[in-house]
């Protein structure tokens, strides 16, 4: 991460809280673990759900924590995080905004939204905006490429975009 | 052409198919009740009459892939065998397996059910991309459903068969929509490709024999066994190219989207279907089948749009995602544009695709940027030939395919970027306001 302000790299999230998975996280694990025959199949599962325990992101504590409830070495889970966009390994906005520059979009536009994004939010891709509250990537197809240009906020796919559009959008994200 | 009748988007426009209840009142779950008072043999026969062939990309038959997968010898302890529905979506260009999820689940799972049944699999893992979350909460929700009413669990629709199905996420990997790549990232691991033989059918998930087909694949399922393999031959160019088809069209048309014709239909007559050329500008090129199909100039517009044929043009029909470029586009940058996504997207495990596909992000870049030489069309094709077969899986070959059609086909246009030592296109604007 490109250090430019020193309280960008505070976690967006919650505070770092020790410990492990709460209880209602290893509930939901439990759950899932009746479905695989392996508890290394739980790996992806166990990650996705840690990440969101820990604000977005997964710090060393929280890769530590996924491998005690699966009882794995750490380093085959730091192994897997490494290999897969969608876990991060430094903090993130409360808002992460992931907008498709592959082909299609890039064809309908899509370098005009992330210079929208960059003018708007004042910071570099991957980097975090001051209050915490966004950050933005480049991301590949999204599959959504019949409404291109198109953005995903958090969990929200966000379709036929313009720069006014994503201005709109931002002022929404608080 | 004549007027199709949608088979696989039937219910696109229809929110009670979503549900259990207006999914059954449609017809659903009728070929699946049909299925399960066949002869599983008989369901694969049926499949493999029709001529499915996987919508994946690779085109490969569905019923002949089904009978790859061993019997088991004892009755009292059958085989541990699974279904893992490939709906990692990821292939620059296609977005047809989302809409099919978003707007029909049921469909899905009786098409996973039915495979299942036929295969004798008691588990099924529907393996969708980690961005597809409001797919997967769909199909969450409907297997919820299909649970609570019978259709899964102990006992599929009262025949005694054991069904269990799961939706499993991943976590963004392009490389996990390769079989075996998904089988590794479906296990926990990285989703780094395997070595084959022996397949799936044989060793796949957890060391036991494995189908995988796509969800488009698995869709067809229920129609073939409701209205019979002879119907589902009846469409298409020919026995090998049959059924109805999605084309997902993307790029400069009018009207992008997905579009369900009989296999075969023209590039010509999707594209009239697409509201033709955006803003009417002249075609230049299209990919037939997204991001690792090779590029088409425009006087393949007449090309059929099957396996067999847009394989003799020169691409292949892939995911049937088809990415249309208009006369302002630069071949180059958009070659390149592919470029980066494979060298993202190559998993590093071998040393071919590994580096070159970075080496081909790099030359493509230099010559966008006017400061290629004359001879990177021939580095290119070095590169290419380096990488082509080197690979365990297809990564690498579909990483040269863009790239040596580029070569191929536009080899005018990098040369007239080294020549005029910049890009000859002016950057396009799609935004007036700011």
């Amino acid at each position: 991460m490109s250090v430019h302000e020193p309280e960008s790299m505070r976690p967006a999230g919650p505070e770092r809280r020790g410990g492990g998975f709460s209880a209602a996280a290893r509930a939901e694990l439990d759950e899932i673990r009746k479905r695989y025959p392996t508890t290394e199949a739980c790996m992806l599962p166990a990650l996705h759900i840690a990440q969101r325990e820990w604000g977005g992101w997964l710090p060393d504590e929280a890769i530590e924590a996924v491998a005690a409830e699966l009882d794995m070495p750490s380093a085959k889970v730091y192994g897997v995080v490494t290999f897969y966009d969608l876990y991060h390994q430094k903090p993130v906005g409360r808002h992460r905004i992931r907008v498709c520059t592959n082909l299609s979009c890039q064809l309908r536009g899509s370098e005009e939204i992330m210079e929208t994004l960059a003018a708007e939010l004042g910071v570099g891709e991957d980097e975090v905006t001051r209050d915490g509250n966004c950050s933005y990537v480049h991301f590949e197809c999204l599959g959504s490429c019949d409404t291109a240009p198109m953005m995903m906020v958090d969990d929200e796919y966000h379709e036929n975009l313009t720069p006014n559009r994503v201005r709109q959008i931002l002022k929404g994200l608080k | 052409m004549a007027a199709f009748e949608r088979v696989l988007t039937r219910n696109v426009g229809k929110p009670e198919a979503l549900t259990l209840k207006g999914y059954r009142q449609g017809g659903g779950y009728e070929a699946l009740a049909k299925a399960l008072a066949m002869d599983p043999d008989a369901v694969i026969e049926e499949v493999k009459k029709s001529g499915l062939r996987g919508r994946g990309g690779a085109g490969f038959a569905a019923g002949l892939k089904w009978s790859f997968i061993p019997k088991s010898k004892d009755k009292d302890k059958p085989l541990t065998k699974y279904l893992v529905c490939n709906a990692d979506e990821s292939e620059p260009g296609t977005f047809k397996d989302r809409l099919l999820m978003e707007y029909d689940p049921h469909q899905l799972i009786e098409g996973c059910a039915i495979c299942c049944w036929a295969v004798q699999a008691a588990t099924c893992y529907i393996y969708i991309r980690g961005e597809y979350t409001k797919a997967a909460s769909i199909l969450e929700q409907a297997l919820k459903d299909a649970y609570e009413g019978g259709i899964l669990g102990d006992s599929v629709m009262g025949s005694g068969f054991k069904l269990n199905m799961y939706v499993h996420r991943g976590a963004g990997a392009y490389i996990c929509g390769e079989e075996t790549g998904m089988l590794e990232s479906l296990e926990g691991k990285r989703g780094q490709p395997r070595v084959k033989p022996p397949f799936p059918a044989v060793v796949g998930a957890f060391g036991q024999p494995t189908v995988i087909n796509n969800v488009e694949t698995l869709c067809n399922v229920p129609h073939i066994l409701t209205r019979g393999a002879d119907w589902f031959k009846g469409i298409g160019t020919d026995e090998k190219n049959t059924g109805p088809k999605l084309y997902a069209i993307s790029g400069h048309v009018e009207r992008p989207g997905t579009y369900e014709y009989p296999i075969g239909v023209t590039f010509r007559e999707l594209l009239e279907g697409a509201g033709g050329m955006l803003k009417g500008r002249p075609l230049k090129a299209f990919i037939p089948g997204g991001a690792s199909a090779p590029v088409l100039k425009a006087d393949m517009i007449d090309v059929k749009m099957d396996f067999d044929s847009v394989a003799k043009a020169g691409s292949m029909l892939g995911s049937a995602a088809v990415i249309v470029m208009d006369d302002t586009t630069c071949m180059v940058r958009s070659a390149a544009r592919l470029a980066k996504f494979f060298n993202h997207e190559s998993c590093g495990q071998c040393t071919p695709c590994r580096e070159g596909t970075n080496w081909m992000e790099l030359v493509l870049k230099r010559i966008e940027h006017g400061e290629g030489s004359e001879r990177d069309g021939q580095l290119l094709l070095s590169i290419c030939r380096n990488i082509g077969g080197q690979s365990l899986c297809a990564l690498g070959d579909a990483a040269i395919g863009p790239v040596k059609s580029l070569v191929d086909r536009f080899s005018e246009e990098i040369e007239q970027h080294v020549r005029d030592r910049a890009c000859p296109f002016p950057k396009r604007r799609f935004f007036d306001s700011n």
